[in-house]
C-alpha cells in the first residue's frame, strides 16, 4: 500500500509525486557518497588492518586476543554488520526525507 | 496467527522435543541410534509439512514468494540459503587446521554482503525481475546476455549443489549408519517436497525453519564449553584466553623431546615414501598411495610452531609475501563470489520493497554473522582440547570423545614412538570435520546434543540445496524455455516444466554425488570464482553505468569466465602460476578482465537504446508507487501474477 510520508519543506516532491532534477541529483549524490565511504572502510578493514597489518597488530593483545587475529576473525565481521545496518538505516531515512513512497 | 508467533512457538516446540529426548536418554529410554533417527525424521517431517501448507501455483508466489517476505524473515532465509554444509560442518575444522590463513573464509563469506548491499541488492529489487538471467536479458536486451547468464547460473549452482548433496549423504550415513547412497536420496525427498510444491514460497519458509535449527545447534555445544571453562557463556569472548594457552602449548610441544622423537619418525616415513617414488619402478596406483602417505607423514612431522623460540605458534602467525597475497586474493574472490551467486541474489527479489531489501541484507548478514563469528571459537576450543587434554594422556586411557568418534575415520590416534603416551604428532587428522561434529562430546554434553548438531548440519545442507535447485530449475524453465524458446507457453505448462526440472536436476545431482568425487571441495571454491568473475562485473556495470551495453556485457561475462577457468584449470593441472596465486583465487584475474572488457567493448560499440538508459537512471530513485510492484520494463507479466 502506498503510504504518504510527511517530508521537510523544500524537499517535498512537487505535485504529482515526481522529484525535480535538482532533488534527484542531491539524493543520488548522497547515495554515492555514502556508498564510497562504506567501501573505503570495508577496504581498509579487510585488506589493510586484517591483512597487510595483521602481523604487526598481533603484537598487541586484548583479552587474550592478538589484535591482528582478532580483527580478521571477529572485528571485521562486526564492522561489516554495522556498515550494512548503517547503510540500510541512512538510505531508508533519506528515502522518507525525499518523500519517496513505496508500497510495503 | 502472526509470523512471529508461529516461529516462536515452533522454536519452543523444537527445544521442548529436544529436552524430552534428552530426558529419555538420561533415563535410558532412547539409544544413540534412536536419537539420530528421531532428529532426522522430525526435521524432514517439519520441512515436508511446511511444503504442503505453503504449496502454490501462482507464478509470483512460485518465483519470488509473492514479493511478500518481511525483511527479518528474508534475512533468516538468506542465512540458511547461504550457509551450506561447508559452513556448518567444515569451517570450524578448517580454521582449526589453518589458523590465521583460514580466516579468509570467515571474512570473505561475510564481507561480500557489503558489496551486495551497496552495489546490487536494492537496485535489483527495484528492477523487479524474477531471476538473474531475467535481469541481464532485460538490461542488455535480447537473448545473448540472458543465455550467458543461464549458463553461468547453472554452472556455479550445479557444482555447489553436488557438494550439498554429498554433505547430506555424509551426515545421514555418519549419524544413522544408513548407506551413503540411501542417505542422499532420503535427504533429497525432503528438499523436493518443498520446492516442487510451492517453489520460492515454500522454500523461503522452510529455510526460516531450517535457520532456527541450524543456529541453535551450532551455538549450544560451544556456548556450553565456554561456560564449563570460564563460567561465561560467550565463547566469542572467552576464546581469547584459549588462544593464549594454545599458543604456549604450541611452543612447548615444539620444544618437547618426546614430540621431537615422534616427529622425526614421521619425517623418516615421509622420506622413505618419497625415496620409493623417486627410485621408480612402482606401479601408477602405488605412486598415488605413496604420495598420499608422504603428504600425511610430512604434515604430522610439522611442529606447531616454526621454531623453538618463536613467539607465536603457526596458528596465530600471519602469512607474509606470497602467503599474504593469496590470503588477500582469496578473501577478495570469496567476497565477489558471495555477491555474485544467483541463488542469493534472487532472494532480494522476494522482499516487498526496496527499503525492505536494504534492511533485509542487513538482517541476512547479521544472521550469518552469528555463525561465522562463532566458528573461530570452535577452532580454538578444539585445538585446546587436543593440546591440553589429549596430548600427554595414556593411549590406554583415551577420553570418551576419542573412542566414540575414532571409528568414524575422521581422525585416529597412533602411538608412533610406542611410548604409550599421546603426543601431538600422534593425533592424525583425516577430516577436520571432527571439530564441529564431535564438539558436543568434547564438551561433555549428552548424545542428544550430537543429534541436534546432526539436525543442524542437515538443515544447512538441505536449505542451500533447496535454493540452488530452484535457481537451476528457474534458469532453465523461465529463462531458457519461456523467454528464449517458447514465449507462448502457458503458465500451467511452465510450472509443470519447472517441477519436472526440479526432480530431474535433483536426481542428476544425487547420482553425481554417489561417485564421491574427491575434487568436490575444490569445485565449491571454483563456483565462487566463476560467479564472481562472470556475474559480478556484468551486474555492477549494468546497474551503475548506463552506457554499458549488450556487446560489452556479453563479452565481459565470457572474458571473465574464460580467464578464470583458464587459470583454474591451468594452475590446478598444468603448473600455470601467476604471482604464485592459488587455484581457488582465480577470479582475482578474471574479475578485472571482465570489468575492463565491459568498459572497453561498450565504449567501442553503440550506446544502449535511450529507453534502457532512462531505465537505469530511474532505478536509482526507488520510485513512487507502481513501478516496484509491476514490471518496470513493461514486459507482459504472466496472467494472474497480481
Amino acid at each position: 500500500m502506498a503510504t504518504t510520508t510527511v517530508t521537510p519543506a523544500g524537499r517535498r516532491p512537487a505535485a504529482g509525486g515526481e522529484l525535480t532534477q535538482a532533488q534527484k541529483d542531491a539524493y543520488w549524490r548522497y547515495n554515492v557518497t555514502l556508498t564510497t565511504v562504506l567501501l573505503i572502510i570495508w577496504f581498509v578493514v579487510t585488506f589493510i588492518i586484517s591483512g597487510v597489518l595483521a602481523g604487526a597488530l598481533n603484537n598487541i593483545t586484548i583479552l587474550g586476543f592478538p589484535l591482528g587475529y582478532y580483527m580478521a576473525a571477529q572485528g571485521s565481521l562486526a564492522i561489516f554488520v554495522i556498515e550494512i545496518a548503517a547503510y540500510a538505516y541512512l538510505m531508508n531515512k533519506k528515502d522518507e526525507e525525499y518523500g519517496i513512497r513505496e508500497e510495503g | 496467527m502472526s509470523l512471529d508467533k508461529i516461529f516462536g512457538l515452533y522454536t519452543l516446540g523444537f527445544l521442548g522435543i529436544t529436552i524430552l529426548i534428552g530426558i529419555g536418554e538420561a533415563i535410558g529410554l532412547v539409544t544413540n541410534q534412536m536419537i539420530g533417527w528421531i532428529f532426522m525424521a522430525l526435521s524432514l517431517l517439519i520441512y515436508v509439512f511446511i511444503g504442503i501448507v505453503t504449496r502454490t501455483s501462482n507464478p509470483d508466489q512460485y518465483y519470488v514468494a509473492g514479493r511478500g517476505v518481511p525483511a527479518v524473515y528474508n534475512g533468516m532465509a538468506t542465512g540458511s540459503d547461504w550457509m551450506s554444509a561447508a559452513s556448518f560442518i567444515s569451517m570450524g575444522g578448517a580454521l582449526s587446521a589453518q589458523g590465521f590463513a583460514g580466516l579468509a573464509y570467515v571474512m570473505g563469506w561475510t564481507g561480500g554482503y557489503l558489496l551486495l548491499a551497496v552495489f546490487l541488492g536494492p537496485y535489483l529489487r527495484q528492477f523487479g525481475a524474477y531471476t538473474i538471467p531475467d535481469f541481464l536479458g532485460a538490461r542488455f536486451g535480447g537473448n545473448q546476455a540472458r543465455i550467458v547468464g543461464v549458463i553461468g547460473a547453472i554452472a556455479c549452482s550445479f557444482t555447489y549443489l553436488i557438494a550439498q548433496v554429498t554433505g547430506v549423504g555424509l551426515i545421514v550415513s555418519r549419524f544413522i549408519g544408513l548407506d551413503f547412497n540411501i542417505g542422499v536420496f532420503v535427504g533429497l525427498l525432503g528438499v523436493l517436497f518443498c520446492s516442487v510444491l510451492g517453489g520460492m514460497k515454500s522454500v523461503t519458509w522452510t529455510q526460516v525453519a531450517q535457520y532456527i535449527i541450524l543456529i541453535i545447534s551450532y551455538l549450544v555445544p560451544v556456548v556450553y564449553m565456554s561456560w564449563t571453562l570460564f563460567s561465561i557463556p560467550i565463547p566469542e569472548l572467552t576464546y581469547g584466553q584459549i588462544l593464549q594457552r594454545n599458543n604456549v602449548r604450541a611452543i612447548e610441544i615444539t620444544r618437547d623431546a618426546k614430540e621431537k622423537e615422534t616427529r622425526a619418525l614421521w619425517k623418516q616415513e615421509a622420506d622413505e615414501a618419497n625415496a620409493k617414488i623417486k627410485a621408480g619402478g612402482v606401479p601408477e596406483a602405488e605412486v598415488e598411495k605413496l604420495k598420499a602417505q608422504a603428504a600425511l607423514a610430512s604434515r604430522q612431522a610439522t611442529a606447531p610452531a616454526a621454531s623453538e623460540d618463536a613467539k607465536f605458534g603457526r596458528y596465530l602467525t600471519v602469512p607474509t609475501g606470497t602467503g599474504m597475497w593469496n590470503f588477500l586474493a582469496l578473501t577478495f574472490c570469496l567476497m565477489v563470489g558471495t555477491a555474485g551467486l544467483p541463488h542469493i541474489l534472487t532472494r532480494y527479489y522476494t522482499t516487498p520493497s526496496v527499503r525492505q531489501a536494504r534492511t533485509s541484507v542487513a538482517w541476512s548478514l547479521f544472521f550469518i554473522f552469528l555463525l561465522y563469528f562463532t566458528a573461530p571459537a570452535y577452532a580454538a576450543f578444539a585445538r585446546f582440547t587436543i593440546y591440553a587434554k589429549l596430548v600427554g594422556t595414556k593411549i590406554s586411557e583415551l577420553p570418551r570423545w576419542v573412542t566414540l568418534w575414532q571409528p568414524a575415520g575422521l581422525f585416529s590416534v597412533v602411538d608412533k614412538n610406542n611410548d604409550g603416551i599421546v603426543q601431538w604428532a600422534d593425533f592424525v587428522v583425516r577430516s577436520t570435520d571432527f571439530v564441529v561434529l564431535s564438539m558436543p562430546e568434547i564438551a561433555g554434553l549428552p548424545f542428544v546434543i550430537t543429534g541436534l548438531v546432526m539436525a543442524g548440519g542437515l538443515a544447512a545442507a538441505l536449505s542451500t540445496a533447496d535454493g540452488l535447485l530452484l535457481t537451476i530449475a528457474n534458469a532453465i524453465s523461465h529463462d531458457l524455455y519461456y523467454n528464449v524458446i517458447d514465449r507462448t507457453a502457458s503458465l500451467a505448462k511452465r510450472l509443470t516444466i519447472t517441477k519436472v526440472l526440479l526432480i530431474v536436476t535433483a536426481l542428476i545431482a544425487a547420482w553425481v554425488a554417489t561417485f564421491r568425487v574427491a575434487i568436490i571441495v575444490e569445485l565449491v571454491a571454483w563456483a565462487f570464482s566463476l560467479a564472481g568473475a562472470s556475474f559480478f562485473p556484468a551486474l555492477v556495470m549494468g546497474i551503475w553505468w548506463k552506457r554499458a551495453n549488450k556487446a560489452g556485457a556479453v563479452a565481459g561475462m565470457w572474458v571473465g569466465l574464460i580467464v578464470t577457468a583458464y587459470y583454474m584449470i591451468g594452475s590446478r593441472f598444468y603448473g600455470v602460476s601467476w604471482f604464485g596465486t592459488w587455484t581457488i583465487a582465480s577470479a582475482i584475474f578474471g574479475l578485472p578482465a571482465g570489468f575492463l572488457t565491459i568498459w572497453i567493448v561498450s565504449l567501442l560499440t553503440q550506446p544502449p537504446p535511450q529507453a534502457v538508459q532512462d531505465l537505469v537512471v530511474s532505478v536509482r530513485y526507488p520510485k513512487t508507487g507502481q513501478a516496484t510492484k509491476g514490471d518496470p520494463l513493461g514486459r507482459d507479466l504472466p496472467a494472474g501474477a497480481h
